[in-house]
């Protein structure tokens, strides 16, 4: 296997490397690891390793200054700190403060500028709003076509944007727009993108970014950087980082750019956007959940979390096992392949706890489980856990709020 | 204990397994509670062509045998003896005509058969003719190029949901045993009423009606094989569909130790796992060995039968009787290992002993089975063998 | 209507059990998972599967990965695909998606001839949800993502995309790049006919050699981005089981919510 491999002399056959690698990739020949061909790289054997047998080569990746991808060769041509900012429907959303906030953190860090990206059609007081909470500069294109989200104008006018002001970090929330932005803006200039970042810091000797971000379903959390290209992109989780502060007597500069867009340049074509028949509280944005999981035993029960959700004033959350079951609609689903919430409560009501779901509601302020299973694997991350019959227990809960 | 599965086999129980845990295994306490029929999960056998395991490959199944129909039987049963018999009866519906169908009729009903677009049922028992076979009363009165059947059939599988239905009614009743033909009916005819479901112990997921049959005229191109063959024909469809029912009854065996063993893991008093104290350990050790002779038998028995041995009769009944006496130990000393909680609803064992029940009682009461294992044992020792 | 379907074959993340940390040397404990096909590329697939159904055409699964994926691609093969292409060479290896999107992409080149490409949402071991529009920016096709129902008139897609709180119906011209979520469809299990079939079906490889591409733009030389250190998550601090009767533990409950000001 190129690229790997293991210094036999410090091996000792200790098998750590064995039981890190997810791939089942390493064997043991003779006492010693091998590595099979199907390892990918990922480097977690390194990590593993006590004796440091384990070197990936990392020389080829190194020594290549040629940023294929970047246009200029000189990668110190990049400065400055970007971060997205998203709005719908005219209102900059929520995840953009955060990244503001992080923004300004790293723009410190780096002794550079922090500079707000915004793209949209009617957007008068928003660059000004920006401004206060940190940015130094606001980039904004301002056309009719930027109005909604869509893909090819966003990406063309950014890659613009980005060629002629050249930034070394570009930030973008990870929404679902965020989402199918970022990869498509790295594509085209060629440079590295981290997705859904939930850690974000400056190597101060190397100054570059580190990113790192859960993988293999939250079991696992990587660090990632891009050395050689730029700007370092990556897209951040909602309600992770903290918001910055706002001032409305900060000062900043407005950059109007004319972004170069014409109708004929359109891939695709939003017919009409549905708006949710019951009133949804965007999970993301609540300071309160309460979530049911398989313990609910039919969909009708759900009837019983939204009660309290009610009283809460707060928003319905689902585990994956009862949206598969067809209980309840899948934008309620919280967890690895459903939405990451960070409220300030999280009540969890017969749910188990796997993983899949600690990954979305783990970094809740304040979790509550409930839960007849006293081992449920929920307990080892609730604030306050109760072991006891949901049926009993929500809706005197309900009842006494 | 590996029994050495070819590669199509084990490609077999893989996918019923699969099948089994991802689809059936949520819905079994339902099926068991409303006493719904599952046409969901018989859709997604039939679109995994599981229905066509026995069925030869001309007529569109895979061309196996009583072996690979005993194999899906038994991995369904694991998870729900009773969505089983939904599969296998319709297997004991389509034998008369896989044993004794002309090409015409073969080709009318076997490539539907394999498909799983239809399902089958088998009609032989009725109020007043159980284990005396011959005692049936349903009357087919020839009347030119027809014949008028009445008369009633009695706690047929799949009765009222199967579409194609072989039906052995009385032709000649001076000739006795003789006397008894096999028609191919289906649902819809004129004169073929169903009636009620009855509500039963166990296997509650399967229907079971009453055949009722006033004039019912059946065309003469609808006789298996001839007249006077129908006992015949019985015989020959019940020697090639009973491993089945026993690995039905294996299945349901299997299951219910894979709880006992689990549960005897989790439960813990007097501070340790029950699964220490030695009461608890044999009982366990006992139930497996059951379980794997069981096993054994009933696949020597289908391999046997697939290889075209012709005297199995003894080793049939054998595999029949024995399974389904271990199905209904097993499952009971599994629901004494849950104690308290193996008798609440809540827990998936009381089903199973309600399920084994049935199978040491239908396709031939095991005093039958015993009658048949030692008529042969006494004939082949007349013959000095 | 000719359709590519691109797949990853991934371990099987929501087999490994709850995190287990060995406290001595803080390594990751964990069982064997499974290799399977990424579940929501089974959703591709069957919606591959299903429009070629409706608007007959031929549905090509594609992956890229060691000679083991090949099982991946037969499963594929035995849900109903008819053609199965494995991009497997020692210096794909260590790829990250910038990588992996110009490989992918440079195949489905050299293939050709295609209406629709699909991608399932995002890979359960990577996450990162970026192969699909990568490949899309590669081949300069229009991407939609997150679609969870696909309609076909007139050689134009419309497809049903779920936002945040919304869901948006989109509008694209063929060929496009489509990637989906769960809700689009279940995945059918393969009938024992096609897994006979897919035991004999012969699986295409392409190594660096086949397909001339610029060998400094995949495998680890082709990647911008590189993973520097892999740990485990922090364990949140385990909190407290409340006890006594239900009213006791209400109470107690209430009381403690509204003493952190949650309430």
């Amino acid at each position: 296997m190129e690229n790997i491999k293991v210094i036999l002399e410090k091996c000792t056959g200790c098998k750590l490397c064995v039981k890190a690698c997810l791939f089942n990739a390493i064997e043991m020949v003779d006492k010693k690891a091998v590595i099979k061909d199907n390892c990918n790289l990922c480097g977690a054997c390194v990590e593993a390793c006590k004796s440091q047998a384990i070197q990936i080569s990392k020389k080829s990746a190194e020594s290549r200054l040629s940023g294929r991808g970047s246009e200029e060769k000189d990668l110190s041509a990049y400065k400055g700190v970007w971060v997205f900012a998203e709005q719908r429907e005219g209102k900059v959303i929520p995840v953009t403060y955060e990244l503001l906030g992080e923004g300004r953190k790293l723009a410190s860090l780096l002794q550079e500028e922090l500079s707000a990206i915004l793209l949209g059609d009617k957007l008068d007081g928003v660059p000004s709003e920006l401004i206060a909470c940190g940015a130094d500069k606001v980039y904004f294109a301002s056309d009719p076509l930027l109005s909604h989200y869509r893909n090819e104008f966003y990406t063309k006018v950014i890659v613009d944007m980005i060629s002629q002001y050249k930034p070394e970090i570009f930030l973008i929330g990870a929404t679902t727009t965020g989402r199918s932005l970022a990869p498509r803006i790295a594509a085209r200039i060629k440079t590295g993108l981290t997705a859904d970042c939930t850690g974000l810091d400056i190597d101060t000797e190397k100054k570059i970014l580190l990113q790192t971000r859960p993988a293999f379903g939250g079991n696992i959390m990587a660090t990632i950087i891009s050395p050689n290209h730029r700007p370092q992109m990556a897209t951040v989780r909602p309600r992770v980082m903290k918001r910055c502060a706002k001032q409305d007597s900060r000062n900043g500069e407005v950059i109007n750019v004319k972004p170069q867009l014409s109708g004929e340049g359109a891939l695709t074509e939003i017919l009409k956007v549905i708006k949710v028949e019951e009133k949804v509280v965007d999970l993301q944005e609540a300071d309160i959940i309460v979530s049911g999981g398989r313990g609910l035993g039919r969909a009708e029960n759900f009837s019983i979390i939204r009660e309290l959700a009610e009283v809460l004033g707060g928003a319905v959350g689902a585990s994956r096992a009862t949206v598969d079951a067809g209980w309840i609609p899948s934008y309620h689903q919280v967890g690895q392949t459903g939405k990451t919430v960070g409220p300030k409560l999280y009540i969890a009501c017969g749910i188990s706890g796997a993983v899949q779901h600690l990954v979305g509601m783990q970094n809740s302020e304040t979790i509550v489980a409930i839960n007849k299973d006293p081992n449920a694997p929920i307990f080892n991350v609730a604030t306050y856990g109760i072991v006891g019959d949901l049926f009993e227990i929500v809706p005197l809960l309900t009842k006494k709020l | 204990m590996d029994y050495f599965l070819t590669e199509e086999q084990k490609m077999i129980v893989e996918l019923t397994r699969k099948i089994a845990r991802e689809k059936i295994t949520p819905v079994v306490a339902h099926h068991d509670e409303t006493e719904e029929f599952p046409w969901d999960i018989m859709k997604l056998l039939a679109e995994a062509d599981l229905f066509g395991v026995y069925i030869p490959q001309e007529y569109g199944g895979l061309g196996g045998g009583v072996f690979e129909l005993s194999l899906v039987t038994e991995e369904l049963s694991k998870v729900c003896g009773g969505i089983a018999i939904c599969y296998a009866a319709t297997a004991l519906g389509t034998y008369p005509i896989l044993l004794f169908g002309n090409e015409e009729q073969k080709k009318k009903y076997l490539p539907q058969l394999a498909k799983g677009v239809r399902l089958a049922a088998f009609a032989l028992t009725e109020p007043n003719a159980g284990s005396d076979a011959a005692g049936i009363q349903t009357l087919a009165k020839k009347e030119g190029e027809h014949y008028i059947l009445n008369g009633t059939k009695q706690w047929i599988t799949n009765g009222g949901e199967a579409e194609v239905y072989t039906v052995i009614a009385m032709t000649d009743r001076a000739r006795g045993a003789r006397g008894a033909t096999a028609f191919i009916l289906e649902k819809g005819m004129d004169g073929f009423d169903f009636g009620k479901k009855e509500k039963k112990m166990g296997i509650r997921a399967s229907a079971t009606r009453e055949l009722i049959f006033t004039d019912c005229k059946v065309e003469a191109s609808r006789i298996l094989g001839k007249e006077g063959i129908g006992f015949l024909v019985a015989m020959k469809t019940f020697d090639a569909s009973r491993p089945g029912v026993a690995a039905q009854a294996l299945g349901i065996a299997h299951g219910a130790l894979d709880d006992a063993v689990k549960y005897s893991r989790q439960r813990v008093q007097f501070g340790k796992p029950i699964s220490s104290f030695q009461a608890i350990q044999h009982i366990l050790a006992d139930m497996a060995t059951q379980v794997e002779a069981a096993r054994a038998l009933i696949y020597a028995t289908a391999r046997m039968i697939d290889k075209g041995v012709k005297d199995i009769a003894r080793e049939s009944a054998m595999s029949k009787l024995f399974a389904s006496d271990v199905a209904m130990k097993v499952t009971t000393d599994a629901v004494q290992v849950f104690g308290g909680y193996g008798y609440m609803r809540e827990y998936p064992v009381e089903k199973r002993m309600r399920d084994a029940k049935i199978t040491q009682i239908y396709e031939g009461t095991n005093q039958i089975q015993r009658n048949v294992i030692a008529l042969n044992l006494i004939k082949e020792a007349a013959k000095g063998k | 209507m000719d359709i590519i379907v691109c797949i990853k074959q991934v371990p099987d993340t929501a087999s490994l059990h709850t995190l287990k940390i060995n406290p001595k040397t803080n390594t990751l404990m964990r069982d064997t998972a499974p290799a399977i096909i990424n579940p929501f590329d089974e959703n591709a697939i069957e919606e591959g599967i299903r429009l070629k159904e409706k608007y007959a055409g031929e549905v090509t699964v594609l992956s890229m990965g060691p000679p083991q994926v090949e099982k991946a691609l037969r499963d594929a093969l035995a849900m109903g695909a008819d053609n199965a292409i494995l991009l497997s060479d020692r210096s794909f290896a260590g790829a990250d998606t910038l990588a992996t999107s110009y490989t992918l992409a440079e195949a489905i080149k050299k293939i050709g001839k295609f209406d629709l490409i699909l991608f399932g949402k995002q890979a359960i071991d990577g996450d990162t949800a970026q192969v699909g529009p990568g490949v899309a920016e590669c081949l300069g096709l229009p991407q939609i993502t997150y679609v969870r129902k696909i309609e076909i008139e007139n050689g134009k897609l419309r497809a049903e995309r779920t936002l945040e709180d919304s869901f948006e119906l989109v509008e694209a011209e063929l060929p496009a790049v489509i990637t989906v979520t769960k809700e689009i469809n279940t995945p059918r299990y393969p009938s024992l006919k096609g897994i006979m079939k897919s035991k004999k079906a012969q699986i295409t490889i392409w190594s660096l050699k086949e397909m001339s591409i610029d060998s400094d733009r995949v495998g680890l030389e082709g990647s911008s981005t590189q993973v520097i250190r892999i740990f485990t998550p922090e364990m949140r601090l385990k909190g407290e089981i409340l006890q006594g009767t239900s009213e006791d533990v209400v109470d107690t409950l209430i009381n403690k919510l509204r003493e952190r000001k949650v309430l």
